[in-house]
Parts: structure tokens; C-alpha cells; sequence
């Protein structure tokens, strides 16, 4: 991605950094696999460094403990209880983290087979983790980020189709990098689509496709819901001209109906394999109003989306 | 706004359901027995109890932390029930509320960083000696028979003796169930909690109290409300760090503090007494699996439900069973650890600590323990940074030029033993002090200096001071060591 080929020079953004690591957040859910692969697929083309991410969640829904419910307080009973607890605390603790090192492990070593370039000393994988929450995690490493990649729903929720993860729409309202959701099987992409609303952040984002070597080579279909009206087809038009001057293969379209059902009909009949789009707004009213069709688009998409800022 | 509900209300459901359950059972007893020493019907403790749990659960700031109405609070009001009455209670009750909430607003929660530990730990261990010798009125003079004795010992050797065998029903209940279903079989003539006053008979009712609002209530009430304000905010402080470290998670304090305003404003308004946090009753809720606000609520509505429709057998529940229950609390409350500690801490520590306890037996004013331990660790804390500060000096070739060098901390304690350390008597033609790793924190360390620099003109030599700029820029207060940590380094670092 470089700044220079980006036509509207005034304000590159953040996300058009030419640096920084491509962050895979595992764990131990089944879509750990597929943004593994996700992870390693976009280093390789990006040429960045891969990093991957397992947070150690304190989820407060796990008390730890025997209960005790004898109401008995006795001597040194809150030194006692301390200690029983911090105890209790550590063994999950290590267990946790024994268990976050060996998915992190088993990921390098599928990455390092499936992209062996990364061995090299330009780019190269590294793993980590974090106690904590997951958004605050990524917070903390977000200047380094250049982009993301989470998995549709996290191991607490993975069961619950048609369901997002339960910090996905946190994670894409906080953090500030395109952020890859990846469903449960990957595959290199052949055909992508973007999804087009006219709005500054589509122009944006159709720039950051431009611009970026992640998708170069792919078409990537343009394709905007609503009524045929010459400024829609204008607005369609000016994107493609963006893409086709970055050497994308980059045919339109414009569908009737409701983006959350035209959008993912369009890329089931094409079998497109990815889907591009502007992520929420910035203003909480905007949010509350437009921001549920990014979920609704999220939720109701059976391939893998890219969240654009 | 969902996830946060769920996040702090219902995600632990069965546990905060079966620990309020225990809570409650325990709640019962504390309620009634803080009502005793604090002169008024068990009624007032119970509903006080009831309204603070219930309206803490949603306004607090620490979750999983048991308020209610506690002894520390009801030693505080003795005298004013005595004096006043009931009704002037409920009033500074009132009272006591808007100024935690006020406390909560201006954020003075942070102030309870100058309540060192050792302080603390006394704080705890003189609440859980004055828990004990409210207990002992029951147990000696007049009622001291072999009969109450009996039954207290039965009921401790229950409630620490069960827990042995099963850890699934709570031991105190079972203490006093059985206390109680052997004083009405055996026709035993004791002393019951029915003795001790009005039960509720009902949900209880808003009332605004019955005192004339003039200044003459003001000035009866206000001091007994501040004292009430601060104990209550303190204990409920220092069981949030508590129930901090016990769970390993953190609390918003000002929170916290706006919420216990709020319960004792709801207390009073319900006929209840003041309250706060309880670090036994918190202990008990963890240690049975409470994490949430859930188990608060839970313990509030299950005490107000049972004590209402059980009010007839709760009342057969003999003293004895209560004060065994009590003993039980105030073992559970007083820090052994801090006994072993005596030998191993610093000296300066344990002093504070045991002078905060001796101030509170003798008084029975927590306030003014803690105000005691407070002033005794800045004493300490003040001596010893005192001692960091060295002056040495070196001599030039020709004996006409001593130069000091001052290392250290200059401040009201070592301001003597600064002044101390230059040889005025010494004839000599110029001094150069230099206090480019001196640090002045105050007016008396800087008028030390002034004396230092005029008794050396007064003997005919020259004086130069080097990096004074430097050393009085601990001068300014609030240098923003919080804001900016490259300040506090720039300033601390050596010149």
C-alpha cells in the first residue's frame, strides 16, 4: 500500500500506513483455522509481518471456586479466602495460557506451510498474548496494526449461527484498521465484491482497494442496492474508473432491494468469495441508525466480509 | 447497555442467587443484633438493612460487595437515639446520605489514599473487638446464667463445627435454628429477639422523619451525620479493596461512594438506620460464589421477605443464638494475620495500627481511631524521609573556601537537622553551597536556608548557593507528578 497512488492526497488515513502487522486474533474456536490462513495469505501479499494474537480473557462469568456456602467466617478467614482464590486463579490462569501457546504454536507452523516467505527476515511471524478484554487488547497494539483479521463468532458464542461473536461489533466500532471477518473455511480469493452506498467511506474505501496490494489481481465486482438513477450509476462509475485505473478487473452493478438480502444474493449467483464494505459510523445517532446495517450485513453473509474505516 | 447488564448483573446467576441466599440468612442476626447496640427496635435495623442492599446493588460501585446496617454505624448513634430518639436518627440518617453523595461528587473518594494499611487493618480489627464486647452484656452481670452460656457454646461449636461435615447449608443458620427450636421445646426462659423490641410487621412504608426542620435539628443532627458520613464511607472503602483484591478485579470508587448516599438517604426515608459496606457479610458473599450486583438484591429482598412472614418465629430466636452468631462475625472480621505481624512489620507500622485500635476501644468512634491512625503515619512517614539528607563538604587548598554539598530532602523535620549541619564557627572567606541534588519541599526549609546564608554573612564570609532554582521546584505544589510522569522525573531525578 503506498500513499502515492491514492488520488485523494488530502488525507491518507491511518489505514493506508505502509506499515505495520497483519493481526490474526485466535482462539480456540473452529474458525481459529480459517483466520490462521486468512492471517498468512494477507502478510504474503501485504509483505508484512503476521502476528498473532490470543487473549487470555478474565471473563468474569467464570468464577472460580468451590462454593462454599457455609456462611462461617472464622480466623483469618479473608487471608484464607485470598489464598484459596489467587490459587484457584493461577491453576486456570497457566492452564489457559499453556492452551493459548500451543493454538498460537499450531498457527505458526500452518502459516509458515502455507506462506513459507514469511520465514524471511523482511517479514516474519511472531506470536503473543494478552490478558484481558479483546477490544482492549487490540487497542494497545493498534498503532502497530495495518490490519486485522477475527473470526465470524469467538468460542463462546461459535455455536450460535446467525449470530455475531460477542465482541465483533465492539471490536469493529473501536478499532481503527480494515478488519477481515473470516468464516470458518478459507480459500484464496478469486472473485470479490464491494459493496457500494456512494458514501465518503466507500469512496474511501474503494481508494484503499486501489491502492493496496492486498486484493491486486482479483476483480473485484462494484455493486450498489437501491433505484437505477443516473447519480447512483455516476457515483458506480467514478468507482470503477478508480479500480480499472489501479488494474482491477472492476464490472458493476445495481440491485434492487434491501443491501442485507440483495447483496449477499448478488454474491451467491457470481460465487463472489469475499465482500468489502464501509464499516459503522462515526456518530453515535449515525451508529443507531445506519450501523445495524453493517450487522445485519455481517450476520447475514455467508462468506467472509472486510470491514473498511 | 445490554452486554453491561449482563456483564455486571447476570452472569454468574447461580451463584449470586445461592450466595444472596446465605448473605440473607446472615443478614438477619447483624441486623438485629446492631439494632440492640444501637438502642432501637430490630425493625429499624432490618428495614435499614433491606433498603441499603437493595439500593447499593444498583447504585454501588463494587459489585459483589454486601451493604447494610453494621455495628461500626450503630456505635456512632447510641447517644444520639438515647438522647433524641428515633426520629432524629432517621433524620441524620437523611443527612448522612446527602453527604456521602456529595462526598461521591466531588470525588473524595481518592482521599482514602492517605488511610495507609496499617491503619486499615486497625481500623478492622478495633471493629470487630467493639463487635465482640457489644456481645457481652448478653453474656455477663444478670444474664450471665449457665443456661446462655451453654447454648453460646453449643452454637459456636455449630457454626464451626458443621462446616466440617457439609459445606452445602449454612452453619449460623443451622446455629440458630437449632438454638431456637431447643429454647421452645424445652421451655427454656431467655432472653429472645422478640424482647428486644418491634419486628416488621410489613414491606416498610416512606416517611418523611417527624422533626421540626429548623437549625436547632441541624445542629443536633449534623455532627453525628458527618462522623456517620465518614465511618461509613471509610468501611465501605476499604471493603471495596477487599473484595479487590479477593476477586482481582477493580471498582469505581466515587461510585460507589454516590451509592451509599443514596441507600442511607433511601434508609431513612424507610425507617431505617445508616449503613455501610459490611467486610464480614462481603467475605461470606465471595467466599459462597456472590460476584455480581445480583447477590446483593438477592440478600436484600430474601432478609425483607423471610423477616416479614417469619416475623412470629424470629422472634422466638433466643439471644444466645444471636450472640454466638455475633462472635462468629467478629473473628471473621479481625485480621489475624496483623497479630503475627506485629513482630515483623516496622515498628512505626504496628504503632499506628495498634493506636488506631486503642482510640477506637476507648472511644468507640471509628472516625476518630482512623483520624489518629492517619495523623500517626504522615508522623512516621514525615521522620523518616527526613533522615534523607546528607550535607558533606570539602575544604579548598588555602583554607579560605568550604564548599557544602546538600543531598537530600529538606522539608519541616529535616530543616533542624539541616540547619545542624554547617560549621558556622569556622573563619573562613567564602562557602559555596550546593543544592543542585537538594530538594526544598516547604517555607520552613527555604527560611532554614535563609538562616544558614545570614549566620555565614554575619561571620564575615561570602555565600554562594548553587542550583537553588532547581532545588525549590518542589516548592510548587502540584506539580502534576499524575499527568505528567516526565515531571515528577525531571524534578526527582538529579540535577
Amino acid at each position: 500500500m503506498s500513499n502515492a497512488s491514492t488520488s485523494s492526497a488530502a488525507s491518507p488515513g491511518p489505514y493506508l500506513l505502509p506499515t505495520g502487522k497483519v493481526l490474526a486474533c485466535l482462539d480456540d474456536s473452529p474458525y481459529a483455522e480459517a483466520v490462521c490462513d486468512f492471517g498468512a495469505w494477507s502478510a504474503s501479499r501485504l509483505t508484512s509481518p503476521l502476528s498473532f494474537l490470543h487473549v487470555l480473557e478474565t471473563t468474569s462469568g467464570n468464577v472460580v471456586g468451590g462454593r462454599n456456602l457455609s456462611g462461617a467466617i472464622g480466623l483469618g478467614a479473608r487471608e484464607d479466602l485470598l489464598e484459596e482464590l489467587a490459587t484457584l486463579d493461577e491453576q486456570r490462569s497457566r492452564l489457559a495460557m499453556e492452551g493459548g501457546r500451543l493454538l498460537l504454536e499450531a498457527a505458526r507452523t500452518r502459516a509458515q506451510r502455507m506462506a513459507p516467505e514469511l520465514e524471511e527476515a523482511t517479514q516474519r511471524i511472531e506470536t503473543r498474548q494478552r490478558h484481558g478484554e479483546l477490544v482492549d487488547a487490540l487497542v494497545a497494539l493498534e498503532p502497530e496494526t495495518r490490519m486485522l483479521v477475527v473470526g465470524k463468532r469467538g468460542a463462546a458464542s461459535a455455536g450460535d449461527h446467525g449470530h455475531l461473536g460477542r465482541h465483533l461489533e465492539q471490536v469493529i466500532r473501536t478499532v481503527g484498521r480494515p478488519i477481515l471477518v473470516a468464516q470458518q473455511v478459507f480459500a484464496p480469493p478469486k472473485a470479490i465484491m464491494f459493496a457500494w452506498d456512494g458514501s465518503p467511506t466507500a469512496r474511501k474505501g474503494v481508494e484503499m482497494v486501489a491502492a493496496s496490494p492486498l486484493f491486486r489481481g482479483i476483480p473485484c465486482h462494484l455493486v450498489s442496492v437501491g433505484t437505477d438513477r443516473p447519480e447512483a450509476r455516476e457515483g458506480l462509475a467514478q468507482a470503477q474508473r478508480t479500480l480499472e485505473a489501479a488494474g482491477f478487473e472492476a464490472p458493476t452493478a445495481l440491485v434492487p432491494g434491501n443491501p442485507d438480502e440483495a447483496l449477499p444474493r448478488y454474491q451467491e449467483t457470481h460465487g463472489l468469495d469475499l465482500l468489502i464494505m464501509g464499516a459503522y459510523g462515526h456518530s453515535r445517532i449515525r451508529r443507531m441508525i445506519l450501523g445495524s446495517t453493517t450487522t445485519a450485513m455481517l450476520r447475514s453473509c455467508r462468506v467472509s466480509v472486510m470491514v473498511l474505516r | 447497555m445490554l452486554q453491561s447488564l449482563r456483564q455486571t448483573w447476570f452472569f454468574n446467576v447461580r451463584g449470586d442467587v445461592l450466595a444472596g441466599l446465605v448473605v440473607a440468612l446472615a443478614l438477619i442476626p447483624e441486623a438485629i443484633a446492631f439494632s440492640v447496640i444501637a438502642g432501637v427496635d430490630p425493625k429499624v435495623g432490618l428495614y435499614a438493612s433491606f433498603s441499603i442492599a437493595v439500593i447499593t446493588a444498583f447504585a454501588g460501585g463494587r459489585p459483589g460487595m454486601i451493604s447494610a446496617a453494621t455495628g461500626a454505624m450503630a456505635l456512632l448513634m447510641v447517644l444520639l437515639v438515647r438522647e433524641h430518639g428515633l426520629e432524629y436518627l432517621l433524620a441524620a440518617t437523611l443527612l448522612t446520605g446527602v453527604l456521602q453523595v456529595l462526598a461521591g461528587v466531588f470525588k473524595l473518594g481518592v482521599l482514602m489514599r492517605f488511610v495507609s494499611r496499617s491503619v486499615v487493618t486497625g481500623f478492622v480489627n478495633a471493629l470487630a473487638i467493639l463487635i465482640f464486647l457489644a456481645q457481652l452484656p448478653e453474656i455477663t452481670g444478670e444474664n450471665a446464667r449457665v443456661l446462655v452460656l451453654a447454648m453460646v457454646a453449643v452454637g459456636l461449636v455449630i457454626i464451626y463445627g458443621l462446616p466440617r461435615i457439609t459445606r452445602t447449608i449454612p452453619s449460623p443458620l443451622v446455629c440458630i435454628v437449632v438454638l431456637t427450636a431447643a429454647a421452645i421445646f424445652l421451655g427454656f426462659d431467655m432472653r429472645t429477639v422478640g424482647d428486644m423490641g418491634e419486628l416488621p410487621d410489613s414491606l416498610p412504608i416512606f416517611l418523611w422523619p417527624d422533626v421540626p426542620l429548623n437549625l436547632e435539628t441541624l445542629r443536633i443532627i449534623f455532627p453525628y451525620a458527618v462522623t456517620l458520613a465518614v465511618v461509613g464511607l471509610l468501611e465501605s472503602m476499604m471493603t471495596a479493596t477487599i473484595v479487590d483484591d479477593l476477586t482481582d478485579t477493580t471498582s469505581d470508587r466515587n461510585r460507589e461512594c454516590v451509592g451509599q448516599g443514596v441507600a442511607n438517604v433511601g434508609s431513612g426515608l424507610l425507617g431505617g438506620m445508616a449503613g455501610c459496606a459490611m467486610i464480614g457479610q462481603s467475605v461470606i458473599n465471595v467466599k459462597s460464589g456472590g460476584r455480581g450486583r445480583l447477590s446483593a438484591l438477592v440478600a436484600g429482598v430474601v432478609l425483607l421477605v423471610m423477616v416479614v412472614f417469619l416475623g412470629e418465629w424470629v422472634a422466638q430466636i433466643p439471644m444466645a443464638a444471636l450472640v454466638a452468631v455475633m462472635i462468629m462475625v467478629s473473628i471473621g472480621t479481625f485480621s489475624w494475620s496483623s497479630i503475627r505481624n506485629l513482630r515483623t512489620n516496622p515498628k512505626s507500622s504496628s504503632v499506628v495500627m495498634a493506636s488506631t485500635v486503642a482510640v477506637v476501644v476507648a472511644t468507640h468512634n471509628l472516625a476518630l481511631g482512623v483520624m489518629v491512625g492517619v495523623l500517626l503515619s504522615a508522623l512516621f512517614f514525615a521522620r523518616k524521609v527526613g533522615r534523607l539528607l546528607t550535607v558533606t563538604s570539602t575544604l579548598s587548598d588555602d583554607g579560605q573556601h568550604r564548599s557544602y554539598q546538600v543531598v537530600g530532602q529538606v522539608f519541616f523535620t529535616s530543616a533542624e537537622a539541616f540547619l545542624a549541619s554547617f560549621d558556622f564557627k569556622e573563619a573562613l572567606d567564602r562557602v559555596t553551597i550546593d543544592l543542585n541534588r537538594a530538594h526544598f519541599w516547604d517555607i520552613t526549609a527555604v527560611s532554614s536556608l535563609d538562616k544558614v546564608v545570614i549566620k555565614f554573612r554575619r561571620e564575615g564570609a561570602r555565600v554562594e548557593l548553587l542550583g537553588l532554582n532547581e532545588a525549590s521546584a518542589t516548592m510548587v505544589d502540584r506539580f502534576g507528578i499524575h499527568d505528567k510522569p516526565d515531571a515528577a522525573d525531571a524534578i526527582l531525578a538529579a540535577h
